[in-house]
């Protein structure tokens, strides 16, 4: 593992923060919640991030991508996340992209991969149910034999940019006990097809979630994505690498949380001196400096760690996703306690990362969750 | 790279070749590692030994140079030479302050016959040093220190008295700060020194600790004359020297924390809990114990890749990342929930003090429970540590 950049690494997360300066800015993210835009992100910005080749990051150059890996994605995403934009880079590149990466057929990548690396396709993954928590084997979604293909039903929630999703990837339940690993499988479902509709949800922090219910939904054959009743390990290899980029993402926005806070305390006078200059809060700033630099650490290790196949990459994401969700939560939290009584305000932007370090603390798993699947991982 | 793998194998081979047989078992519980000095007495005369070949070729200081008596090998090298060490399970041959504090400072900083004259039996062994830095009413305020040095001929007449000087009682010399310019502002009158501990006037007291240990000691100093020559740095910027042996200070004691689980001499708390907790369907019986010991495991992880990201940093040459200063502050707090842990784990057990009853590592534990409150104290506080970096790296007014 190398934890320095090399040039071209840090050229990418420059021209990343550059890109997020100067095409996004709070007030944007504002206006589009305020505004209840009907696609909820830019699809401007959307084609800019295409042009710069970032959806095509970690894809193989055969398919059309970069071939770069996690480690990169994840300076991307950390300047997205900084500026809290809401392109929906998670769902399509590694949620819906990263099942097509790691398990789609021959045609389905070539039918998918250089559409959405162009931008011009959005995809996602269905998997959470109303009732299954953080388990990605917990569900009541069934697909059953219809001659040589498959029918669907069932109901997925939280399901990322699900609205604006040209595709979705369904798990589904073929087989197998209920929680069960055995007899999960992933299905490729246009968003238009009969018996498929999708409710928009409205989540703490604006973000795109919506509801899918499927009634009766086919799929043929060739929809299915990896191994049929083979889901199980496919679905924690998806995850694991959503939950690194969404790692990536909190350790942006818990900085610029953080940057925000100290820029008040720097400012902000009260006792005729600025308040930072009082002990009480520097301590509790520098103890956050601290954190937010074992987080970034932990973000870059789990990154690696996938890039290099490590035996051990599901517990390096669990590290970090548990100290991101924790840290993100703390620099939030101190952000607006210290930002006194405008930080309660709506008005406020530190508001926006206390709702986003909930919102991504809550998905994929918080850090109790994952200190018990770390637990686990290491045989205790 | 061919080179560092004929080296490897060089190593390995002349390693089994002269390291004494009990030198491949790592300590056990009672026993101390070789602190070296003139004081010392070699229960087991394999400890000589190792010391005495190692020394030879200047490998317990394996990257000082070899003028002085070092190894004088690279950063690879060295690493290789660790690696090595590690692979055969060897004991260090020598540890102590001369290699790890005062060492380091005077190759940064000494004159060249203060260097003749003092690293090569610090590489060898004979001489063992201890800090002369707090004083008691100099604590986290270290440059408030009271103990003077007025100049007598080629000699300073030095007074007063340091506290907190560990292993004084088993030390050779003292490098120690002292005040020569009474009426400068307080960082700008202090001279660092170099003291024999045989100069008459020097006394010494061990304060005994709530471990039970007693690792520090009061030293008095009643008009011991130092020699001119043993100043370190300038007359009074001894501050600057001093500023510069706690960076060295700081990543050692943040080092202590290091080797959770692994290559360390004690069970690991996971081991430990296998066996005082229990296992039920796979998992540790208690899950509120579980849970802290995952977070601590997970706590720890986070602190060897920064450690390791600070690492890669500056070997791309970039200039340290500002996350070096977060190392004592967060390790050593770290080190003391683990050992909070431990104690935790090991139950009832960890009640005892001495035996019978108890045996011998978890005596150990809680001892080591109650000497690890001091981490966050000594080498600069936490909240110290916490001031520096509101102050350099967030750049918080005062």
């Amino acid at each position: 593992m190398q934890f320095s950049l090399s040039d071209e690494q840090q050229l990418l997360r420059d021209s990343a923060a550059a890109f997020v300066r100067d095409h996004s800015s709070l007030k944007r993210i504002r206006a589009l919640r305020d505004s209840q835009d009907a696609d909820g992100f830019s699809r401007d910005v959307w084609r800019d991030i295409a042009a710069l080749g970032w959806l095509g990051i970690p894809f193989a150059e055969a398919d059309g991508g970069l071939g770069l890996g996690m480690k990169e994605l994840a300076l991307v995403l950390e300047e997205l996340g900084r500026g809290l934009l809401p392109e929906p880079l998670l769902s399509t590149v590694l949620l819906g992209g990263g099942a097509i990466q790691l398990a789609g057929t021959a045609a389905q990548r070539a039918a998918i991969l250089p559409a959405l690396i162009a931008g011009e396709r959005l995809l996602t993954l269905a998997w959470q149910e109303a009732g299954s928590r953080y388990s990605h084997t917990r569900m009541q979604t069934h697909a059953t034999r219809a001659g040589d293909g498959w029918r669907l039903s069932g109901a997925k929630c939280l399901v990322l940019d699900a609205h604006v999703a040209d595709q979705l990837i369904v798990s589904a339940r073929t087989g197998g006990a209920d929680d069960a690993r055995d007899g999960i499988t992933l299905f490729l479902i246009d968003r238009q097809v009969p018996g498929l509709t999708v409710t928009r949800q409205s989540t703490l922090d604006g973000r795109n979630a919506a509801l899918v219910h499927l009634a009766d939904v086919a799929a043929s054959p060739a929809a299915v994505v990896g191994a049929v009743d083979g889901g199980a390990a496919l679905l924690d290899a998806i995850i694991d690498r959503a939950t690194a980029g969404l790692c990536a993402d909190m350790l942006g926005g818990m900085q610029a949380a953080f940057a925000m806070t100290i820029d008040y305390l720097k400012t902000r006078q009260q006792f005729g001196v600025p308040i930072g200059s009082f002990q009480a809060l520097k301590h509790r700033a520098a103890n956050l400096f601290t954190e937010i630099e074992l987080a970034r650490s932990a973000v870059m290790a789990a990154a690696m760690a996938l890039d290099e196949h490590h035996a051990q990459a599901a517990q390096f994401v669990a590290v970090a996703k548990a100290r991101c969700s924790d840290t993100y939560m703390l620099a939030a939290n101190e952000g607006v306690q210290m930002h006194g009584g405008i930080g309660m305000t709506d008005e406020h932007d530190i508001g926006f990362y206390l709702k986003r370090a909930r919102s991504a603390e809550l998905t994929f798993g918080d850090a109790a969750f994952q200190r018990e699947r770390f637990a686990a991982l290491e045989g205790y | 790279m061919a080179d560092l793998e004929t080296f490897r194998r060089e190593t390995r081979t002349w390693l089994q070749a002269n390291a004494p047989r009990s030198m491949f078992t790592p300590l056990a519980e009672h026993e101390e590692p070789c602190w070296g000095g003139r004081r010392a007495v070699y229960d087991n005369p394999d400890v000589k030994q190792w010391l005495d070949v190692m020394a030879a070729r200047g490998w317990t200081a394996p990257t000082w140079p070899t003028e002085y008596g070092g190894g004088g090998l690279d950063k690879h090298e060295a690493r290789v030479l660790a690696q090595e060490m590690a692979a055969l399970r060897l004991r260090p041959p020598l540890v102590g302050f001369g290699l790890t504090m005062i060492g380091p400072t005077l190759l940064q900083l000494g004159t060249e016959s203060l260097k003749r004259a003092h690293i090569p039996p610090i590489v060898r062994g004979e001489i063992r040093w201890c800090q002369g830095y707090s004083e008691p009413g100099s604590g986290s305020d270290l440059a408030s220190l009271q103990t003077r040095a007025v100049v007598d001929g080629d000699d300073f007449i030095v007074s007063g008295q340091k506290v907190w000087t560990s292993y004084a009682d088993q030390a050779d010399w003292m490098f120690l700060l002292v005040r020569t310019d009474p009426n400068a502002p307080k960082h700008e009158g202090i001279t660092f020194l170099l003291m024999d501990m045989t100069s008459p006037g020097v006394s010494v007291k061990p304060i005994l600790l709530i471990s039970g240990y007693s690792p520090f000691c009061e030293t008095f100093l009643d008009h011991v004359r130092v020699p001119r020559a043993q100043v370190m740095g300038e007359l009074n910027k001894g501050w600057t020297v001093a500023k510069a042996l706690l960076g060295h200070e700081r990543t050692m004691i943040a080092d202590i924390s290091k080797g959770f689980g692994g290559e360390s001499r004690a069970r690991s708390a996971r081991q430990l809990a296998r066996d005082y907790v229990g296992v039920r369907d796979g998992a540790l019986a208690d899950a509120s114990l579980r849970h802290r010991l995952a977070q601590t495991e997970m706590d720890q992880r986070c602190l060897d890749w920064t450690l390791a990201r600070s690492r890669d940093t500056a070997k791309a040459g970039h200039a340290p990342g500002a996350e070096t200063s977060i190392f004592k502050y967060y390790g050593t707090e770290l080190n003391k929930r683990r050992r909070e842990l431990m104690v935790s784990i090991l139950g009832p057990q960890a009640l005892g003090w001495d035996g019978p009853g108890f045996d011998a590592e978890e005596i150990e534990a809680t001892r080591e429970w109650l000497r690890s409150r001091a981490n966050s104290i000594e080498g600069g506080t936490s909240e110290i540590q916490l001031n520096i970096i509101a102050k350099r790296v967030l750049g918080l007014p005062d």
